[in-house]
């Protein structure tokens, strides 16, 4: 079921140029056998969920430090059930705080990682994840 | 007479099991000796060419740091109201953050915009926002210093369009304004055009201040965000002076004496967690600074041979867990960098691994500041760490690594050059992967986050909240303004600057025409891109 590499879209929305911590998990998780879409700096919901339908994405994730993250996450929720990917995973990181990060959790979007967190967490959630949502999608 | 040297007992004895590097992975023995300064001559005095020792005979003596905390969140009014309070506090100068949108150059109703106005920073459209963040501060007596790049002539124009307004002449004002876009490139991301109209854009300004505004840094080199993305202390050391080599460069290529416009020349490091090397990386930048303008720009003045630099504790060695640790942290850093010699400094607030800084911790980051300087005894002797055989030694070392990556530079180019095929752009994204790795191995411990964690933990300080009012409140006075003024004249204004946009002539003086008349800073961006271009980066990881 597995046989073949988990894909994840990365990328940063709006205008925020943190990009260290996106950078540094991208790596993490191509070193751990995923295969990763680097789209970078200023995109927006509309270029990143094209981006994850044309990759065939298993996982999108965002990097927000700027603040903006209830708008974007939102947004690019919004957008993954419009396209049809609403059972792809949608998780990510930066600065979001927890009452944030339950209220973007009610609505569907997947765990959000801060500062401190380790890579490995990142892919063992990403692994676990994917793997049901694949069993969810062949049955 | 010598004692003679006996065998010492760490060649044989056995160490705990740890790393013993620098927190850029750079390897230290356990002890130094006169053996390591190899007869190197060790400087004597500070406010003597090369200035290791620091940039003023008096040092601290003479002059304290410039207390000066980054401040600014929602509006200009709620700005205003963190400016005096850090005021109220004892802090002896300002220094301004702007949101997102400021500093990318859009206005706050561009649908780009949405969602990050006032998020990080405070809203600036238009000089209607620079009346109301200074107000009842005395511009000619408190210095300011304003973070913003990409646009930073036409806010700067706001700025000065703004005290012309109350009445002060611009030879009075006192402050510095970032305006450092090759940064940008490597770090911030927050750029407009391609480089070279920026590059134009700051040379123009380095001549506009020289004739008219002259207490004012008309540029701050900086460092801090290089090193924030993750670069060694070398790294962040030999980028930022590069960067500031090819100012220079172009500034006399644009026709100017180095003289002129050097003694204005400010920088901008990061002070990270690992105390001796980032004490020595200030010493050798102020070591290189000089013998390069000396020696390679042929500049004349002593003035334009300091290295005169503001520091900031550094916000990426701030945890999310246990943040009152934080407050050692930074304390320690700040010590390193008054210790570094810095002309002033910024201490980060315990919060800011979570949020902007509340009130609470803002004001504790102020109050280490003033132990530092007040209490603990360290300002009152110049470089006390000057003549240290390792210290010293580290600080030849650090300067020999950017000796280093100067050369590399050269040859591919130039720093515009090496920016565009992404060298010092790698090489930074290595060393943060590489620091990473360190810390997942825990080879590098960070205290609360990959040992020493707290199980369930609670946070228990306050975190400041942006009010989500703020945007639709910025958006409705900016349409206001854009009812109200002289629409025509704004019309005019922008034609007028496209014009000389197209030619080589300064900028500066049609950006205060555009700002007298409330032209906002999306409008004069928008302008600016029709003859210059926009830059976009190639996306690698």
């Amino acid at each position: 079921m597995n046989e073949y590499p988990i894909k994840v879209v990365v990328g940063k929305p709006g205008l925020d140029g943190h990009d260290r911590g996106a950078k540094v998990i991208a790596r993490a998780l191509v070193e751990a056998g995923m295969e990763v879409v680097y789209l970078g700096l200023r995109q927006t919901p509309e270029s990143i969920v094209a981006a994850a339908v044309e990759e065939d994405a298993d996982v999108i994730g965002l990097s927000v430090l700027s603040g903006a993250h209830m708008t974007q996450f939102r947004r690019v929720h919004e957008l993954m059930e419009k396209e049809g990917i609403g059972g792809r995973l949608l998780t990510g990181g930066g600065i979001i705080p927890t009452k944030d990060q339950e209220a973007l959790s009610k609505i569907g979007v997947g765990k959000l990682f801060g500062p401190g967190d380790e890579p490995q967490e990142i892919i063992d959630y990403i692994r676990t994840e994917v793997q049901a949502r694949r069993t969810h999608e062949a049955m | 007479m010598a004692h003679k040297i006996q065998e010492p007992q760490h060649r044989t004895a056995p160490f705990r099991d740890a790393e013993f590097t620098t927190i850029s992975g750079r390897p230290v023995e356990l002890l130094y000796t006169e053996a390591d300064l190899d007869g190197q001559k060790i400087e004597q005095y500070p406010g003597d060419y090369p200035y290791t020792r620091g940039v003023h005979p008096t040092m601290y003596r003479g002059k304290l740091w410039t207390m000066r905390l980054f401040a600014g969140m929602g509006n200009a009014a709620q700005t205003n109201e963190r400016f005096k309070f850090l005021l109220s506090k004892g802090q002896t100068g300002l220094s301004t953050a702007f949101d997102n949108p400021t500093l990318y150059g859009w206005d706050s109703d561009d649908p780009i915009s949405e969602g990050e106005v006032g998020k990080t920073g405070v809203a600036v459209d238009t000089m209607a926002d620079m009346e109301r963040l200074f107000q009842d501060i005395p511009l000619d007596k408190v210095s300011t210093s304003m973070t913003i790049n990409a646009p930073a002539a036409w806010v700067f124009a706001m700025f000065l369009a703004n005290a012309e307004k109350q009445g002060i002449g611009l030879e009075k004002l006192r402050g510095t304004i970032q305006n450092d876009i090759l940064k940008e490139y490597i770090a911030q991301k927050e750029w407009i055009f391609p480089p070279e109209p920026h590059i134009r854009l700051i040379t123009d300004m380095f001549a506009f201040c020289a004739d008219h505004v002259p207490q004012w840094n008309s540029i701050s080199i900086s460092g801090y965000h290089i090193r924030e993305a993750g670069a060694t202390a070398a790294q962040e050391l030999a980028f930022t002076l590069q960067d500031g080599f090819t100012y220079v460069e172009h500034a006399i290529e644009a026709g100017m004496d180095v003289d002129d416009f050097a003694p204005r020349l400010s920088f901008f490091f990061n002070s990270h967690l690992d105390f001796f090397e980032e004490i020595a990386k200030l010493r050798a930048a102020r070591r290189i600074w000089a013998r390069h303008m000396r020696e390679k720009y042929g500049a004349k003045n002593p003035k334009s041979w300091l290295c005169r630099f503001h520091v900031q504790t550094a916000g990426c060695s701030l945890t999310a867990q246990q943040p009152e640790v934080n407050i050692v942290r930074t304390a320690l850093e700040a010590l390193a960098g008054v210790l570094g010699g810095c002309q002033s400094l910024h201490t980060n607030s315990m919060d800011e691994a979570l949020a902007l800084p509340s009130d609470k911790a803002a004001e504790i980051a102020l109050r280490t500041q003033q132990v530092i300087a007040y209490e603990s005894g360290v300002p009152n002797v110049a470089d006390p760490l000057g003549g240290s055989y390792f210290v010293e030694k580290l600080t030849s070392e650090i300067e020999a690594d950017a000796e280093k990556y100067f050369e590399q530079i050269e040859a591919l180019g130039g720093m515009v050059k090496a920016i565009e095929r992404g060298f010092p752009q790698q090489e930074i994204t290595r060393a943060a992967y590489e620091y990473q790795r360190a810390l997942s191995e825990k080879r590098k411990i960070m205290v609360g986050v990959n040992d020493f964690a707290n199980e369930h933990e609670k946070l228990e300080i306050p975190i400041l909240e942006i009010d989500e009012a703020v945007e639709p409140d910025q958006i409705a006075a900016l349409k206001k303004i854009k009812e109200s003024r002289d629409n025509l004249a704004v019309s005019r204004c922008l034609e007028e600057l496209q014009k000389a946009a197209r030619t080589k002539e300064n900028l500066m003086p049609h950006l205060l025409d555009c700002a007298r008349c409330y032209t906002s800073i999306g409008e004069v961006s928008h302008a600016l891109i029709k003859v210059f271009g926009e830059y976009r980066e190639q996306a690698f990881f």
